[in-house]
């Protein structure tokens, strides 16, 4: 477990080297794409101060890896505004869509699943492996708009866009939590298929417990742990999936924000965003493993 | 039945020949008939320019072909370069590219790419770019995991006893052996790349109006969302045809040569 806590070190360190090299990367001078060729000289020169841009590359680094150990983002180009407190309000928005999305993906994706697994051959696994084939094929910018048309024009429930109506978030989230489903579908059916030959299950059925008891407490239990791995890289996807389905139904999150940065040329905040993603995703795998070591007897009495 | 995919393609290769071949003006522009829905003289709609749908469909097909295509042979080479390299010599030479491979796997779906795209500036070259950088990790992955076996077999270690050099043992006793799950994980990166495509240029980093690319296109869609849904629909289904149809041709492929997919 401390292996596995010491090698995310690295990992981080990478993270965030690329990140700051980002800025780097900008062909030609950063500070004039930033600011456009018409600004004056002497605002360049203070943008490029603030940046450090005039300092040698790995004592920016080093500036870049003090600050943010400080929770210090620096400050957006455009509005002036700490980075730090823009994230801040922009990170509710973003968890709670991916919250809601993971709750729908895990509400459609498990059942989805069980059945399928239980009526292997007949026509609900055919049913449920035609969507789930169906929606991994559609990406966020089409389920979106999609899911827009059908609820929001035709059938008239739901706000089409924006988040100061109620039920705002249920678009969006089914969008982000379809995909999701998807593939938690898939993988519940072949990891309870699998399950379903141990001679555990067996042993249960032979003890003529409820059929109900031994799919639920017995075979799904020790189906649940490849999918735990699952949904955890998945929510990764998940967090880089906001930003194309906040930009699509105008949700003001994290996501949001990125592209907003791209358009205005506020690399600091594209930066910010990338790394606090990063991030997070680095952490929720760190935790999804840990889960596992928890959630299986073999691997927490072999460590 | 179970051939469908290959019609589906088949019928988007063709689409993009004739474009190709007949130049069909996808950025005629015709002001009279602004979002105008599926009917005679255009057969699936105009847009909010006036321009051909249809048309802008099949110059959209050829860019995203372009890309995945040009993309799947620079990352395919490079990775499997990289992933034999790895897992052959081992040690620290391996180490180190898999450090780096796993802090490239650390940035969660596109984001990466969009992080490229966004610093390098919109076009086709950069998009292309920002993509190339982002997508051998897969395969450099896939590669070291199955040199690792390969290393240990028999016919490996005979030539190594004969004395083969390291570039020809790679080459001619392993590269063989790695081509079936490498062909699978392209079927399906290649539907991952045309996506990838679509949703840059979704977000305004890629393909540059006036150029026609299916996520440009689902851009504007969207936003005449509500007056033309027809827009929206006609690429948002031609996008799916082609990524279904690619993923299940690799679901084909692999039940057919018995490749395990390798989880990343």
């Amino acid at each position: 477990m401390i292996r596995r806590l010491l090698g995310v070190v690295p990992v981080v360190f990478g993270v965030l080297l690329l990140t700051f090299l980002l800025v780097h990367l900008v062909p030609g001078d950063p500070v004039e794409v930033m600011l456009g060729e018409s600004a004056p000289v002497a605002d360049r020169a203070k943008l490029r101060a603030e940046l450090g841009l005039d300092q040698p590359l790995p004592l920016q680094f080093v500036h870049y890896l003090k600050a943010l150990a400080h929770g210090d983002f620096g400050r957006s180009i455009h509005s002036r505004k700490p980075i730090a407190d823009m994230l801040r309000e922009r990170l509710p928005a973003t968890a709670s869509l991916a919250l809601c999305a993971l709750v729908i993906a895990v509400g459609l994706g498990l059942p989805l699943g069980i059945i399928a697994a239980l009526r292997q051959g007949k026509w609900q696994d055919g049913l449920a492996t035609l969507l789930s084939l169906t929606l991994s094929a559609m990406p966020h910018f089409w389920l979106g708009p999609l899911l827009m048309l059908l609820f929001a024009l035709w059938l008239g429930l739901l706000p089409v866009s924006g988040m100061s109506e109620p039920g705002a978030i249920i678009l969006p989230a089914l969008t982000l939590g379809f995909g999701l489903a998807a593939i938690l579908t898939r993988m519940t059916r072949a990891s309870l298929l699998e399950v379903l030959n141990e001679d555990f299950v067996r042993t249960a059925r032979a003890k003529g417990i409820e059929e109900r008891k031994v799919i639920l407490r017995h075979a799904m239990r020790a189906a649940l742990l490849p999918i735990v791995t699952v949904v955890g890289l998945q929510l990764g996807s998940l967090l880089a999936g906001t930003v194309i389905t906040e930009t699509v139904f105008g949700w003001e999150g994290i996501g949001r924000l990125l592209v907003e940065s791209i358009e205005k040329r506020d690399y600091p905040v594209t930066q910010a965003c990338v790394v606090v993603i990063a991030l997070s995703y680095v952490v929720i795998n760190l935790l999804t493993d840990l889960l596992y070591v928890r959630l299986d007897p073999r691997v927490r009495f072999a460590v | 039945m179970k051939r469908w995919p290959y019609w589906v393609l088949g019928f988007w290769l063709v689409v993009v020949a004739c474009s190709l071949l007949y130049d069909m003006q996808p950025d005629a522009i015709s002001l009279e008939q602004v979002l105008a829905p599926p009917g005679k003289s255009t057969l699936l709609g105009t847009d909010d320019l006036g321009r051909n749908i249809a048309v802008r469909l099949a110059a959209g097909a050829g860019v995203s072909m372009l890309v995945a295509l040009a993309v799947t042979a620079v990352t395919l080479t490079l990775g499997t370069m990289i992933g034999l390299l790895s897992g052959y010599c081992g040690g620290w030479v391996d180490r180190l590219l898999m450090q780096v491979t796993d802090v490239f796997l650390a940035f969660p779906g596109i984001l990466l790419a969009i992080a490229f795209a966004a610093v390098l500036g919109p076009g086709l070259d950069n998009l292309l770019l920002a993509l190339c950088m982002t997508s051998w990790v897969g395969y450099a992955r896939l590669t070291r995991a199955q040199a690792l076996s390969l290393r240990q077999r028999q016919h490996v270690q005979a030539a190594q006893s004969l004395g083969a050099s390291a570039g020809r043992i790679m080459r001619k006793h392993m590269l063989p052996l790695l081509a079936a799950p490498l062909v699978v994980e392209a079927t399906y990166s290649i539907a991952g790349l045309v996506i990838a495509e679509a949703s840059l240029s979704f977000l305004g980093l890629g393909i540059q109006a006036p150029h026609a690319s299916w996520g440009s296109m689902l851009r504007d869609g969207v936003r005449y969302l509500l007056v033309a849904p027809h827009y929206v629909l006609a690429v948002g289904i031609s996008l799916m045809s082609v990524v279904l149809a690619v993923n299940v041709l690799g679901d084909q492929l692999r039940d057919a040569w018995d490749v395990r997919r390798a989880k990343d």
